[in-house]
């Protein structure tokens, strides 16, 4: 078992003979993901790797029957690309591309909403089921199959935690990043709710952002509904208020989303907070009690 | 990106928001003859700077006197103003808003802004005009009104007429219910055309003559969007920015310049936040928050180099680089190249992890550089503040 993706997910990459389309979908696929179509409007009939390229989603859903997109689609026609898999009938959606305006997102989350569709994202590192596939920009090697569900805001800071976990021999069972923008698709309570149900997952660490209130909406989540034990780390003690550090959507507005305030609401929530990154995969062995 | 009073004001005005007659001023002269032009009973001279807190650090003068406008003028420009928003060296004021007063009967508070939760715009709207919103949010939680915009249909009357009426506006002032409405629909249609991030209107004055009217205005705008509206571009006040910062711009790489003595390069905005958390645990300060991004190569390492070397309080500086997709060999090739180009006479610490990071190592240690390797991130936190006389 695993959360969202494994070896049978089959993949359509959009954007796909784009120069970051291109690499991460030799690299999805060299780790094993079903990488069955990609798109391209008007370069049907190439071919990427191997990988057959269509002219439209929903060409590409009849031809390689694929459920899952992967998007590489440039930010100003960002929006479109993910309304066009969501009609096609594309289930789960991944988007890694960075720089959307948020009010194309607003439109999109709008549109999407009442359909039966996940949305994973805007510029996030996309999502990995260790040894199954590989749905994202996320370096394969640093992943070990175990059993603890990674979900996080950041990219890089991401890698770090799983590091520190396949390093201390508790490895991963599915790594979500959900993305540094303000308006996104799934958030924490989505993806902490399908840990919980996961058998395979028996730990799971969070990593938060300064910026809204997301970590205060999954503290309220975790202290009714989940029983595994969480981990956390949120970045951004340090950040001063009213900067954008990096995400758009991690910034300090009106003395609003500090580091501060989502540690404690998540304290509140029996969640295990670590203030230093490099103590994540200690406080998990920790919490599990190995 | 954040844009003068001046400039959202002249926005508002082309989306059929009231606003006060005004002009940017930026001499006594120009000041004279626009005073001329104006001929009000009361004027307003307002410095414009990217800061709230302008009227109590001095930055706003009224005058009934006409002849005294250029006066006041000259008195504003190149003051340096401090408020709790420039920080403690302040803002220099270069140019000014000279507008019209107002006879103020009412003070209202309206903003615009999408949130977070439900990916829907959301007006905020409250009776405590001219008080910083977070205080009457912190102390008067019910004065806040809040109308979600559904942005598949966009502003409609019932939106408006939901906040005129929680505001209690049709027995305060009957007379400027529908413009209310009217403007409320305007300021949607401004904040979608123009990729607002946020639009402010406070105070929202009701006039002693039953007028509506924008005595302040503040918009700031999506960055993401700007490549949309080369005429929001053109508002960019480049005197409102870090040197440092614009430069870093240039060459691509997200850099925010902070207070602190150690300095840190990082790939990804997450893991650079956190860099500058384990250095405060670590036992120092932050020099600055700098993302070299997904794809950093040997150039971008070289101008992350220069710019952090450029501020004057650093005493150290700590690479730390996850290896992803950014291969950790190519940094150390960058670090060894730049470090031949720019002079580093501080101490450095070079973290790396990831791809190919055990390669990356053997070439810093090969390299004959002055520099510290590590593999793990809190040893490399400790050792750099170690390096700079600070104990963890």
């Amino acid at each position: 078992m695993s959360i969202l993706v494994n070896k049978n997910t089959r993949v359509v990459v959009q954007g796909i003979t784009g120069k970051e389309g291109s690499f991460h979908a030799a690299q999805c696929k060299a780790y094993g993901t079903q990488v069955v179509a990609g798109v391209t409007p008007g370069k049907a009939g190439q071919e990427v790797e191997g990988i057959p390229v269509f002219n439209t989603v929903r060409d590409a859903v009849k031809k390689a029957q694929c459920d899952t997109s992967l998007i590489f689609v440039p930010p100003p026609f960002c929006a479109d690309a993910i309304l066009e898999a969501a009609e096609a009938g594309i289930k789960l959606i991944i988007c890694i591309t960075e720089g959307i305006p948020v009010n194309d997102m607003v439109k999109v989350k709008r549109a999407l909403r009442g359909k039966d569709v996940r949305l994973i994202g805007p510029n996030c590192p996309g999502v990995i089921t260790v040894d199954e596939a590989k749905i994202g920009i996320m370096p394969g090697f640093i992943h070990k199959k175990g059993v603890v569900g990674v979900v996080s805001r950041s990219g890089t800071l991401t890698y770090e935690a799983v590091h520190q976990l396949t390093t201390m021999g508790l490895g991963e069972t599915t790594c979500v990043g959900i993305g540094g923008d303000p308006v996104n698709g799934t958030g924490f309570v989505d993806v902490l709710a399908l840990f919980e149900k996961d058998p395979e997952t028996q730990a799971i660490v969070m990593i938060g952002e300064i910026g809204g209130d997301a970590e205060e909406k999954a503290a309220e989540f975790i202290k009714k509904n989940v029983k595994k034990p969480v981990v956390s780390f949120i970045a951004g003690i340090t950040a001063p208020p009213g900067r954008r550090m990096g995400h758009a959507g991690a910034i300090i507005s009106g003395g609003k989303g500090t580091a501060t305030e989502k540690m404690k609401a998540l304290e509140a929530a029996g969640v295990r907070v670590v203030k230093n990154p490099a103590e994540i995969g200690n406080a998990v062995k920790v919490a599990l009690g190995r | 990106m954040n844009v003068h009073e001046f400039q959202a004001k002249q926005l508002f005005g082309q989306f059929g928001v009231p606003v006060p007659r005004g002009k940017e001023i930026t001499s006594p002269e120009a000041g004279a003859a626009w005073a001329a032009e104006l001929n009000t009973p009361v004027f307003v001279v307002k410095a414009q700077i990217h800061a709230g807190g302008r009227g109590k650090a001095g930055g706003v003068k009224i005058t009934k006197d006409k002849a005294a406008v250029p006066g006041l003028v000259k008195e504003l420009i190149g003051k340096t103003l401090v408020t709790h928003q420039t920080g403690p060296k302040g803002r220099e004021v270069r140019r000014l808003l000279i507008e019209e007063g107002a006879a103020i009967a009412k003070e209202l508070y309206v903003s615009l802004l999408v949130d977070r939760d439900s990916g829907w715009p959301v007006f905020i709207a409250s009776t405590e005009g001219g008080m910083e919103i977070e205080e009457v949010a912190a102390h008067k939680p019910e004065k806040i009104i809040r109308e979600a915009i559904d942005p598949a249909v966009g502003f409609q009357s019932y939106n408006g007429r939901n906040v005129a009426f929680a505001l209690g506006l049709p027995a305060m002032e009957p007379a400027v219910v529908t413009p209310f409405i009217q403007m409320l629909g305007n300021l949607y249609r401004l904040f979608m055309e123009k990729n607002a991030a946020m639009v402010e209107i406070n105070p929202l004055v009701i006039t002693s003559d039953k007028k509506l009217i924008a005595l302040d205005g503040k918009v700031s705008f999506d960055d993401n969007a700007l490549f949309r509206h080369a005429d929001v571009q053109q508002m960019r006040d480049l005197n409102e920015e870090d040197p440092l910062e614009i430069e870093a711009g240039e060459s691509n790489l997200n850099y925010i310049k902070l207070d602190g003595n150690i300095a840190c390069m990082v790939n990804g905005a997450g893991l650079a936040m956190a860099t500058m958390d384990v250095i405060k645990l670590a036992g120092s300060e932050p020099a600055n928050f700098l993302d070299v991004g997904g794809g950093a190569t040997k150039e971008t390492v070289a101008a992350g180099f220069r710019i952090l070397l450029k501020d004057p309080n650093v005493k150290g500086i700590f690479i730390n680089i996850f290896g992803g997709i950014v291969r950790c060999e190519r940094i150390a090739h960058g670090v060894i190249e730049a470090a031949k180009e720019v002079k580093i006479n501080v101490p450095l610490v070079v973290r790396l992890q990831g791809t190919n990071a055990d390669e990356g190592r053997k070439l810093l240690a090969e390299s004959g550089l002055k520099l510290e390797v590590a593999n793990d991130l809190w040893e490399a936190a400790q050792k750099i503040v170690k390096l700079t006389g600070k104990a963890a």
